[in-house]
């Protein structure tokens, strides 16, 4: 058994509530970690994941203490230790990733600073050496010119390249246990897989033992050897990745996969009842029994213990995972969406430009944008009445920017953009009139923010329904109640303010207000990236029964391609504020494709350990797109020569109807390049 | 960077002459001027045209903007109504006295804030926060013309340790002053400390919680150098512009204060020149003090830029 790093052993953490009750985050928690392996803990919010593994550095958070249990890390208890005793082993023995290098970076100080600091604290080098160890570091993370990026202050750095100094710095103490909260959340696909196999290649490198934790079960498959599944702040299940993966056996994971869009399945998946209790809501029997398909009157009464079984090296805390054992999950099943699109266009933009360029006091007095080389530039799609149309790129490809025009919230530099063949949407918001206002509705990516926390639930929905249309009194109500059932939430939901509700719940409040002005266009900015996976199933669903009762057309922005792929009807692939491709969902999924949807293609993290992603290009961030030329010549692995520096690519046509913007010819690009 | 000073200071100039333009505007509109108030019930006919002429004012009011800016500008404002002073000699001595009180209370005042400040953020809800936290919400809350007037009544009246009003004349030297501001210093840097340390402590408080304190901890910093190092130059900042607007505040005169205390300053020379209806040495104060607002703030606003590395890569790129 020595090689066991750190045991935990019984741990419970919790808080009291204001009545004096001790509410439980961490339910009895047992588990080890063995030299050299990974271990993933996947859990939603809310599961207690993170304070798992802050408590394995023996940290609690203010507000947070230890019931009972230990952490023993090499025997010794890390939850009873001295912080004198304990600064020796963090950073050291022991290192953590963050989950958003952005903010875990001091912002005072340079990055060669907060790295020294590590090296100073945890080793015995002398200044040369240090300066020398630094750059060694740097290049590890396979930062560029380590000597200048050590001379930067975080701000300075984009996301990729923070979290990749995070990851330097916790391998300054060359530590035996990689803690990794979240390392990917929030970085670009492209940027994620890359770190993802930057980490891979650390655990092997080093045989640092790591324990990786994340909601996303793509990242997990692609990291871990064994996976910990939590809810509800207990391990539900526990067992090699492998296993966990392909054969869930228990209902929550087992759900929790199924409701995953899979790039491979067109179509929306699944979704699972209701949400994640509260802590200190669960007076007894299963956490789960209330979003269980699988459970029984013994679920009710009695908590289930985490048994191990033998025969599968797996525990599982279940009285009924035998009904899953010989189910597996290829079993997924989808609604097929069919596409309603009708061929009457609803919404036009001709050679759109969106320029964020700050006006000089001669263009303010003129009213006109000048921009040789606007952030957005020379879009045109043709949207059809009733289709959900797909916009995907990295951040910085101008998709929410283009979301916004339509919106009015921007004004366009050049071109047109028109609604039902006739009316000019061109300008901003101060110009229109409030019909126009009223036919293009939008739902925000975080509803925490777009809600106000000031209003009910009825006084959110009864805004716009008093704005366009007047509504009053017992007929506002009416309305009210009517589109809180439309979107699966009950008449006592009218009285509730935004904090009194879940994620889900909140986004189901902004869907609702959105549908309350009887719009033909709904905007949706990422609606479902704050969501948890299970929920964003069920939203999911949702906005696809509503668009088939009320046949509204979605321009739906997002980063998360599985998704897109899930629910839309038609791709445009943007890059840099430039269109590549254009094309029915299918037929971008699919070969030829441009080599940029090939990249981001590539990197999408599927929970399946045998689909590994594929890492074309680099993840470098351009700021500013190129003058001239193809919009990807800077990253594009395919290039053919100058033609691709100098002239605009053309517009080819597949036979399927998929449009492509790209030197190499269609043939070229149907042959696959891995 | 340098043009982005540039820009500032013009920027500070602009307001300084609306600023003028206003309080000129402003003297004008009111009723009665300089020669009706200083002549009273004598002022009509040849007596009234002599004072115009005497005083400059029978001349269209924008030549007397001109030449009232253009003489401003080289620190000359005139004569005063009341003895017929010129206004520099009446500002010179007050100045000097309220940036004795000013000085004093700041030196006093902001290193104890910040210590009072850190101490209660980093023993958050303990003993030492709480008891702290007690009293500076106490000092707070209760208006300086109170806490004045117990001053007074406790350390001069009973225990008669000190003058309890300033009577001495407004240009004594220093060190015959310096008895006579310990009272006015105390009451004013109670209010202004608690509230300092009030806000040092949200601050801290803040960055204490921040993710990168979190991660300081995690990478096993010890806690103080932690605390020098990750935490207080990022908590202070915002600190800044609170000190330079309480200094402006200061300067400009603790108007209740300085009345209460009889003390010769601005604050005090601000009250006795509007109720003397001395319209030349108003027009003065208010140019001197919005001076001192704008250079104080252009000076942390600066002072900021230079210590915080991201809003000085923020500037440099626009």
């Amino acid at each position: 058994m020595t090689d066991i790093i750190e045991k935990v052993k019984n741990l419970s953490i919790g808080f009291r509530s204001k009545k004096g009750e001790e509410i439980l985050i961490l339910k009895n928690i047992s588990t080890n970690i063995k030299k050299g392996e990974t271990v993933g803990i996947v859990g939603e919010s809310g599961s207690g994941k993170s304070t798992l593994a802050l408590a394995m550095m023996g940290y609690v958070k203010h507000g947070l203490y230890t019931i009972g249990g230990e952490c023993q890390f090499h025997s010794s208890n890390l939850l009873k230790m001295k912080s004198k005793d304990l600064e020796k082993i963090r950073g050291r023995k022991i290192a953590m990733i963050p989950q958003n290098a952005g903010q875990a970076l001091t912002p005072n100080l340079k990055i060669g600073y907060q790295i020294d600091e590590a090296l100073q604290l945890h080793s015995d080098l002398d200044e040369k050496e240090r300066e020398k160890k630094i750059s060694e570091l740097l290049n590890k993370v396979r930062l560029p010119s380590p000597e200048t990026i050590a001379l930067r202050y975080p701000h300075e750095l984009s996301g990729g390249q923070q979290q990749r100094v995070a990851v330097a710095m916790a391998l300054a103490g060359t530590p035996d246990l990689l803690l990794l909260d979240e390392p990917t959340t929030g970085l670009d696909v492209t940027t994620q897989a890359h770190v993802l196999e930057l980490l891979n290649f650390i655990a092997k490198d080093t045989g640092t033992s790591m324990v990786y934790v994340s909601h996303d079960l793509g990242a997990i498959a692609q990291v871990s050897d064994r996976i910990i599944v939590m809810y509800s702040g207990e391990i539900v299940l526990e067992g090699p990745s492998r296993d966990i993966l392909k054969r869930p056996i228990h209902p929550y994971t087992h759900g929790l996969l199924k409701s995953i869009p899979k790039l491979s399945l067109a179509g929306l998946p699944e979704s699972m009842p209701g949400s994640q209790p509260q802590p200190g809501t669960i007076k007894g029997g299963c956490s789960f029994f209330d979003r269980c398909n699988f459970s029984d009157e013994n679920c009710k009464n009695n908590s289930p213990k985490l048994e191990f079984l033998k025969d599968l090296n797996t525990s599982v805390r279940c009285f009924n995972y035998e009904k899953l054992v010989n189910e597996s999950q290829a079993s997924q099943t989808v609604n097929k969406i069919k596409n309603k699109s009708q061929d009457k266009e609803i919404l036009n933009l001709s050679e759109v430009s969106i320029s964020y360029a700050k006006q000089k006091l001669l263009d303010q007095i003129f009213n006109r944008i000048s921009d040789d080389n606007p952030t957005v530039k020379d879009i045109n799609i043709n949207i059809k009445k009733g289709e959900t149309i797909a916009l995907v790129g990295e951040s910085g490809s101008g998709k929410s920017t283009i979301l916004k025009s339509i919106a009015g919230l921007l004004r366009t530099k050049d071109g047109l953009i028109r609604f039902d063949e006739n009316r000019n949407l061109s300008s901003d918001l101060k110009e229109r009139d409030p019909n126009d206002l009223r036919i293009i509705q939008l739902i925000f990516q975080n509803p925490d923010e777009s809600l106000n926390p000031n209003h009910t639930v009825e006084e959110i929905i009864a805004q716009p329904l008093k704005l366009y249309f007047g509504l009053k009194g017992e007929e506002l109500k009416k309305n009210i109640i009517d589109l809180l059932q439309k979107v699966r939430l009950g008449e006592f939901y009218t009285s509730r303010y935004p904090r009194q509700l879940s994620g889900g719940e909140k986004q189901r409040v902004a869907v609702a207000r959105a549908f309350a002005a009887k719009p033909d266009i709904i905007l949706c900015d990422e609606v479902t990236s704050a969501l948890d996976v299970s929920v964003q199933a069920a939203v999911l669903n949702l906005l696809q029964q509503l668009k088939e009762d009320f046949g509204t057309t979605y321009i739906f922005v997002s980063h998360d391609l599985a998704v897109v792929r899930a629910i839309s009807d038609r791709v445009a692939v943007l890059y840099q504020g430039r269109l590549c491709e254009v094309g029915p969902s299918n037929d971008v999924y699919k070969f030829p494709s441009h080599p940029y949807t090939e990249v981001l293609l590539g990197a999408v993290l599927e929970p399946d350990p045998d689909i590994k992603p594929k890492l074309v290009a680099e993840d470098i961030v351009e700021e500013r797109p190129p003058e001239k030329g193809c919009c990807f010549q800077g990253r594009c692995s395919r290039i053919v020569g100058d033609i691709c520096k100098k002239e605009l690519p053309p517009w080819q046509l597949t036979d399927s109807g998929n449009a492509i913007r790209c030197h190499i010819p269609i043939k070229e690009l149907q042959k696959e390049q891995f | 960077m340098l043009f982005l000073i540039i820009k500032r200071i013009l920027l500070g100039f602009i307001t300084l002459f609306i600023v003028s333009i206003i309080t000129f505007v402003g003297t004008e509109v009111l009723p009665g001027d300089a020669c009706t108030t200083y002549l009273e019930r004598q002022a009509f006919g040849e007596q009234l045209e002599a004072c115009y002429r005497r005083l400059g004012l029978n001349v269209p009011a924008y030549e007397r903007y001109v030449s009232w800016a253009l003489n401003a500008i080289q620190g000359d404002f005139g004569y005063s109504l009341s003895g017929e002073m010129p206004i520099k000699d009446v500002l010179g001595p007050r100045i000097k006295n309220s940036l004795v009180l000013a000085s004093a209370a700041i030196f006093i005042g902001i290193p104890i804030a910040l210590i009072l400040g850190i101490i209660t953020a980093l023993w958050r809800d303990k003993l030492p926060d709480v008891a702290i936290s007690t009293v500076t919400i106490f000092a707070m809350t209760i208006p300086e013309f109170i806490s004045a007037t117990l001053l007074i009544l406790i350390i001069a009246i009973w225990l008669e340790w000190l003058p309890g009003i300033v009577i001495v004349p407004t240009d004594v030297s220093f060190l015959e002053l310096l008895p006579n501001i310990i009272l006015p210093v105390v009451a004013i840097a109670m209010i202004m400390t608690a509230h300092m340390a009030r806000m040092v402590r949200s601050s801290v408080i803040q960055v204490m919680a921040s993710e990168y304190v979190q991660m300081a901890i995690l990478k096993g910093v010890p806690y103080w150098k932690m605390v020098f190092k990750h935490v207080l130059p990022n908590a202070l900042l915002p600190a800044i512009n609170v000190v330079a607007l309480t200094i402006a505040w200061l300067l400009g005169g603790v108007v209740v204060t300085e009345v209460v205390f009889n003390y010769p300053g601005l604050g005090r020379l601000v009250i006795e020149s509007i109720s003397n209806r001395d319209l030349p040495t108003v027009q003065a104060l208010a140019i001197i003090l919005a001076s001192i607002y704008v250079s104080i703030n252009l000076l942390a606003d600066l002072l900021t830029l230079m210590l915080n590395p991201r809003l000085k890569t923020l500037q440099i790129r626009k």
